[in-house]
């Protein structure tokens, strides 16, 4: 069992940390762009093609919390958003260190940022070159179909980069960059207009943003519990190859 | 050599199964519940983090 407990006390220690910094990040970087596209967000609605589901003239939009319990601006959202960031956080720092376990290969911080990086290729990069990261107020298609196609992605992603990575032969080369391409061939689920009120330069604004805070939420993610594994284990690992390094 | 460290690699990983399927669902689940939950309080909750980090939201 200790394989499991090292796992979870890695992922919380990385995910609370790297969310945290991600969402001081976020604070300067996306938040801002996030409220300021909310105020275009109603009149994306009355243009009436935001949303997959029509309502009728006196019904309530469901979907976007209007009438339902959401944190206040200012430190309660800001509170909201770094508890879903750190859950996040460790929620991909176990993903990362269950791969990173059961290939084998995990030593030290570098191994770690190593993680972090395909990390973020496989679910922040990846996803988002079919699905760009939206602001409050652009047309989407289908939620659940967006759903699908991220998680389709993101998985093929990390399979066709660890195939890559691990089995260096031709075919598995060439079966890797076909489950790399595939879904992008595929196509993510596209809205029917693309119409919206939210202005071109802050979206450009907001999809840089988000990548570069990605970028090094990943990074610090695959890094803190990459270090923090090798050294749990290590810690208790008496028996080894004898080429165990010492861990900074 | 070779089959050595195929053998034992063979060996650790039976024994890693069990943990690692169920840190596995764990983050798995995890990241569901924050980025793709259809509940409309942990939407709201997650809202700005879920834009961030460009999951489908809405």
């Amino acid at each position: 069992m200790s394989l499991f407990r090292n796992i979870v006390l890695a992922a919380v220690i990385a995910g609370l940390v790297s969310g945290f910094v991600l969402t001081v990040l976020q604070s300067y970087a996306t938040t801002p762009l996030i409220v300021h596209a909310e105020a275009f967000e109603g009149e994306s609605e009355e243009a009436g093609h935001s949303h997959s589901h029509a309502h009728d003239e006196g019904t309530p939009a469901h979907d976007h919390g209007e009438d339902g319990w959401m944190p206040a601006d200012g430190a309660e959202r800001f509170v909201y958003t770094a508890g879903s960031n750190m859950l996040a956080g460790i929620g991909f720092a176990l993903i990362l260190l269950t791969a990173a376990e059961a290939l084998g290969t995990l030593n030290g911080w570098r191994s770690g940022l190593m993680f972090g990086l395909a990390g973020f290729l496989a679910f922040s990069l990846a996803p988002g070159l079919g699905l760009p990261p939206e602001l409050p107020g652009m047309p989407a298609a289908d939620l659940t179909a967006r759903q699908v196609w991220w998680v389709s992605t993101a998985l093929l992603t990390a399979i066709g980069l660890g195939l890559l990575t691990y089995a260096r032969t031709p075919a598995f080369a060439v079966l890797a960059v076909v489950l790399l391409v595939a879904p992008h061939l595929w196509g993510a689920p596209l809205p029917v207009s693309h119409d919206t009120a939210v202005p071109f330069d802050l979206h450009a604004r907001f999809m840089a943003a988000v990548f570069a805070t990605s970028l090094i939420f990943w990074a610090l993610l695959g890094a803190i519990a990459g270090a923090l594994q090798t050294r749990l284990r290590s810690g208790e690992e008496t028996y080894s190859n004898g080429a165990t390094e010492p861990v900074r | 050599m070779t089959t050595k460290t195929a053998a034992s690699a063979l060996g650790a990983s039976t024994t890693k199964i069990i943990p690692l399927s169920m840190t596995a669902l764990l983050g798995l689940f995890v990241v569901g519940f924050v980025g793709f939950s259809h509940m409309e309080v942990v939407h709201n909750a997650a809202h700005d983090s879920r834009h961030s980090l460009a999951f489908p939201c809405h």
